[in-house]
């Protein structure tokens, strides 16, 4: 069931995906401003989005598993993490793509490009705390913790070095810009597509860390024996 | 009451071992010193860039130097199983951590507060003009740093690659507060005065103090038993 479910959604990501990438390259036009690289941006933005999400639903779990001490909630924050670790790269490399061509420079310090790799570098310490740690409970309830911590300081960076300097455009969405409706919709459905290829990915990393628990009780019960 | 006199005799029995050892504190300082002379030989900046400069560079001192402090925090029980004689004993986790904070607190106050007559010879700065408010910043940020640094030293006690793991998890948390010590430093040192403009950063000073001190106090408990 579970294996028809993953195949389910990774085909309609893929079948997403081809139309989105379809509308973008050939159906969108040229920006008025950017000329064409702004359709780096259908994958930018929910990129960034995705990785949001997966952040909040890292939090999450890990309170849970706080509060329950259930493995089930350990392997979903690392999973979830790990998933959003990668649209985060995604995020900050489209945006650096983007940043060479319509600034002449590959990065500045700018808040929001400061802060998302910020944000980026404190997760990473997330996965480097685990990977230092053998004892599965001792693993689990630290890396919550740490999780928790990480979730408090990143809008607290996001705040702090938007303070500091900023050249990062202002957001479209939210922040008084306006955008076609064929762009946003494809921006939104791109943004389904990704966070299906998340979903997908997640739930792939949820099957290896319940095999990985059973091959762990397994050669725990040897040993015992 | 209680909490509060657990908390302090963790406190003292940590400064008391270490004054007695003084291993900490000498390494910190000598630290510091080493990075604070190889800044002034490697840029030799001029006395107008170092009133820019003056945050940055005593608060990256302060950073690496008190990451040897806080390493020592919790690592200082590891020898005779000290560690699980203090979570077994009858305190909470939070008076255990508010006591071994409050120890390291002071500690890297007495660190920084050495290296800034040091900075003022060295780079011929006259550090003095806002005295005060400079001590109520460097007492705000080092406050900062010590709740995150004291956890995370509680976190790592246990792990292989301490040193390493420390430093690499508490610098990225500590950017908020490294900006607003950094912006306020230079301000103060410059002799400007606390003015609106610069509040901004005071406010994000306590904030940051009170949100991280309280998760914290919360959370120590997991970390300590985890």
């Amino acid at each position: 069931m579970r294996e028809k479910i993953i195949y389910g959604m990774a085909v309609l990501a893929a079948v997403l995906l081809a139309r989105n990438l379809h509308s973008t390259f050939l159906v969108l036009p040229d920006e008025a401003n950017q000329g064409m690289i702004y359709r780096i941006m259908f994958f930018h933005i929910p990129a960034a989005w995705t990785a949001l999400l997966a952040c909040a639903v890292a939090l999450i779990a890990s309170v849970m598993f706080l509060v329950t001490k259930d493995f089930k909630y350990d392997a979903l924050a690392v999973a979830v993490t790990e998933v959003g670790l990668a649209f985060l790269a995604v995020n900050l490399v489209t945006g650096s793509i983007w940043a060479r061509i319509i600034w002449g420079i590959w990065w500045t310090w700018d808040a929001r490009l400061t802060s998302a790799f910020a944000c980026w570098l404190l997760y990473f310490g997330y996965l480097m705390l685990r990977g230092a740690i053998d004892e599965p409970t001792r693993r689990a309830t630290l890396g919550a913790v740490f999780s928790i911590f990480a979730f408090a300081d990143v809008p607290i960076v996001i705040f702090s070095i938007k303070w500091w300097r900023t050249q990062h455009p202002q957001p479209v969405f939210w922040g008084g810009g306006s955008m076609d409706s064929a762009m946003w919709l494809t921006t939104m459905l791109n943004w389904v597509a990704l966070m299906l290829v998340g979903a997908v990915l997640l739930l792939i990393r949820l099957r290896q860390e319940e095999a990985q628990r059973e091959i762990d009780s397994m050669r725990r019960m040897v040993h015992a024996i | 009451m209680n909490f509060l006199r657990q908390a302090l005799t963790i406190a003292a029995k940590d400064l008391r071992a270490e004054l007695r050892t003084k291993e900490a504190i000498q390494a910190s300082l000598s630290f510091a010193l080493v990075i604070l002379l190889l800044f002034s030989f490697s840029f030799d900046p001029s006395e107008d860039e170092i009133r820019v400069l003056s945050g940055g560079l005593l608060w990256i001192v302060f950073a690496f130097a008190g990451a040897l402090i806080l390493n020592r925090t919790f690592a200082r029980e590891i020898p005779n199983d000290c560690l699980d004689a203090l979570v077994a004993a009858p305190l909470s986790g939070a008076a255990l951590f508010l006591g071994k904070a409050l120890a390291s607190f002071i500690l890297l106050f007495a660190m920084e507060l050495m290296c800034f007559p040091v900075f003022g010879i060295f780079y011929n700065v006259r550090w003095t003009g806002q005295f005060w408010p400079l001590m109520l910043v460097l007492a705000l940020a080092t406050w900062g740093f010590t709740v995150i640094g004291t956890t995370f030293s509680a976190l790592t006690v246990n792990m292989r690659l301490r040193e390493i793991m420390l430093p690499l998890l508490v610098y990225p948390l500590m950017i908020p507060c490294l900006l607003a010590a950094i912006r306020l430093t230079s301000h103060l040192v410059a002799g400007q005065p606390l003015d609106p403009e610069v509040m901004v950063w005071m406010r994000l000073l306590v904030g940051f103090n009170i949100i991280f001190t309280s998760l914290a106090l919360v959370l120590v408990e997991s970390v300590l038993l985890g």
